[in-house]
């Protein structure tokens, strides 16, 4: 029984994880940087998650509205910001992890130092019943929301005209130019993307794990185990990533509570030793 | 020559510094001068060797919960914790060089952060050891040769000599026929491997030299505050670091020791009157990345320069 639960919280941890970690991969693949603001926002998402639902009814539909913000947050900060760095990946990395910190601080100023919580939906409060055991019906519907995250994100980078672009994109960024792709327009639109499937994951993550103050840095070094693992750029790998981190993770936490985050690193070295572009990695990062 | 004078001079006021100010700014140079140590040994990485490392404060952390833990835990002296922990760290800077150096630019940068967030992550947890959020406490400055430093003078002039020699000890690397090297592998690893360099090892003993003196940086910092506490191994301190090189100029000698004392007075001094020191320093590093991102030193320089041209060109 314990173990068929701590297997479900493996996937739920994992699917979260795929919905911070899938946008945080396709940014690294497309532009070549790596967003450090994706912890933070993922925390500003549960944040106003958390706020909107004292307002509209439905979590889903405070997850979308938090998406959204946090996308168009997203969209301005790399029209705005990240633009006028081309070309300098070092300046552009240093610049998302001071916008991080930013962030994290006007979290703090805004909703306080205590955690906040996220009530789970009414209707999934109650425990489901297989086969004699139980299981918190929640996290089976963040699992099945991060399978149809998936199944849509990869409908979107395989069968339509922007993901074709976007592939194009990731792997010959000047080809891609050559034959007239607007690359910059696509890297705001990843971007946005990207970002708002952090916020929407963060208030979709709020029940399991709540908003408070170091979400941030307790959810970004998860994004980048997972993408390192996974390899950048590939939305398989993000995928893979993400459920063997959940698993490892929510092991380690039962087994060795002290040493969770050795144990969370160990995949991750032998990946590097063996394969450094990760598992389904194109391209080292 | 002339450089050696102006550090000359520069050496002096320092040293002559404690006589004319009062213990605030004493304790306040201390700090300055213990994250030049530090700021310098990331600068070998990101400056000299191109490695743009975000998880600098590992070494820094764990040599000061080194010694912490080893005096607290096994009784030992000061004479036994120091070289102990500037060994442990240096061997837990070469194995983290073998998984950080796999990749370069941002895998690099990317390894070496979640490194260091695996360090802190532990730190925090694991109570039994290092009593979590609650730090370590109950620890005492070294006496060599009988100084007792705990006065804040004393301290200062002790943290001014450890910081001299490493300093001194780091430019000579850079200097060295091997920093040159360094500077080959940074600028043209192709062009240095077809030379002959091996460009992987040449980063590597870079990486272990800058392990060792980011230590020695944290021996320095569990001395001056008798208390070691899970934040001086988070990401923030490793940032605050790297803002220190980028704010002053990276690659040059004097750059990190400018940013260091930029960084420390904006901590200590100006978060006495804003309380947000995160939000600055979250604002200072945007402003200086997309407004200065050569760094005060360099900047500084090309100004003078100008200043010096027209001046010149008029007579």
């Amino acid at each position: 029984m314990q173990f068929w639960a701590q297997t479900l919280n493996s996937l739920a941890l994992g699917g979260l994880l795929f919905l911070l970690a899938a946008g945080f991969s396709l940014i690294f693949g497309l532009m070549r940087i790596a967003n450090l603001t994706h912890g933070a926002l993922f925390m500003v998402g549960a944040y106003l998650g958390a706020t909107l639902l004292k307002v509209v009814p439905s979590l889903w539909l405070a997850a979308l509205l938090s998406g959204v913000a946090v996308a168009a947050f997203g969209g301005l900060l790399e029209r705005f910001i990240l633009r006028k760095l081309g070309g300098n990946v070092l300046g552009q990395v240093l610049v998302t992890l001071g916008i991080a910190y930013i962030l994290a601080d006007l979290c703090l100023v805004v909703w306080g130092g205590d955690p906040i919580p996220i009530p789970t939906p009414p209707l999934l409060q109650q425990p489901l019943r297989v086969a004699g055991f139980m299981f918190p019906a929640y996290r089976l519907a963040v699992v099945v929301v991060a399978l149809a995250a998936a199944i849509g994100l990869f409908f979107l980078i395989e069968k339509t005209r922007l993901g074709a672009m976007i592939r194009a994109g990731v792997d010959d960024m000047e080809m891609a130019r050559a034959v007239g792709i607007p690359v910059s327009r696509l890297f705001t639109v990843v971007f946005c993307l990207g970002a708002g499937l952090a916020g929407a994951g963060g208030v979709i993550g709020g029940p399991i794990l709540s908003a408070y103050p170091g979400l941030d840095a307790d959810m970004l070094p998860l994004a980048l185990i997972v993408v390192i693992l996974g390899g950048v750029g590939s939305l398989v790998g993000a995928f893979a990533g993400s459920f063997i981190t959940g698993f490892v993770y929510t092991f380690g936490v039962a087994l060795f509570p002290q040493l969770a985050y050795v144990v969370l690193f160990l995949p991750m070295i032998v990946v590097i030793a063996f394969r450094p572009r990760g598992l389904f990695g194109k391209f080292p990062a | 020559m002339k450089k050696k004078v102006w550090i000359f001079v520069f050496l002096t006021i320092l040293i002559f510094l404690p006589l004319i100010s009062g213990e605030f700014f004493v304790n306040l140079a201390s700090q300055v001068l213990i994250f030049a140590v530090f700021a310098a040994s990331i600068n070998l990485l990101l400056g000299y060797g191109g490695l743009a490392t975000l998880g600098h404060a590992s070494y820094l952390g764990v040599a000061a919960y080194c010694s912490a833990l080893l005096s607290l835990k096994l009784g030992l002296a000061h004479w036994a914790t120091a070289p102990l922990a500037l060994a442990g760290t240096t061997a837990m800077a070469a194995l983290f060089g073998l998984i950080a150096l796999r990749a370069s630019g941002l895998g690099f940068l990317m390894l070496t952060l979640a490194l260091s967030q695996v360090l802190w992550g532990t730190a925090y947890r694991w109570v039994g050891l290092t009593d979590g959020d609650n730090g370590l406490r109950g620890l005492t400055r070294p006496a060599p040769f009988g100084i007792n430093l705990d006065d804040a003078r004393a301290f200062y002039w002790f943290t001014l000599a450890v910081c001299a020699v490493s300093i001194w000890l780091m430019a000579r690397f850079v200097d060295s026929p091997f920093g040159a090297a360094l500077k080959g592998a940074r600028d043209q690893p192709r062009r240095m491997s077809a030379l002959g360099y091996d460009v992987w090892l040449v980063r590597w003993i870079t990486f272990v030299y800058a392990g060792f003196w980011g230590a020695v940086a944290g021996l320095l910092f569990v001395y001056y505050h008798k208390y070691i506490h899970p934040i001086s191994l988070s990401l923030t301190n490793s940032a605050e670091g790297l803002l220190a090189v980028i704010a002053g100029g990276s690659g040059t000698l004097a750059g990190p020791i400018a940013g260091a004392a930029i960084v420390m007075v904006l901590k200590n001094y100006v978060s006495s009157y804003i309380e947000r020191w995160n939000m600055l320093l979250g604002f200072v590093f945007v402003l200086i990345v997309v407004f200065m991102p050569e760094g005060v030193v360099p900047g500084a320089k090309r100004i003078y320069l100008r200043c010096r041209q027209r001046f010149t060109s008029r007579t």
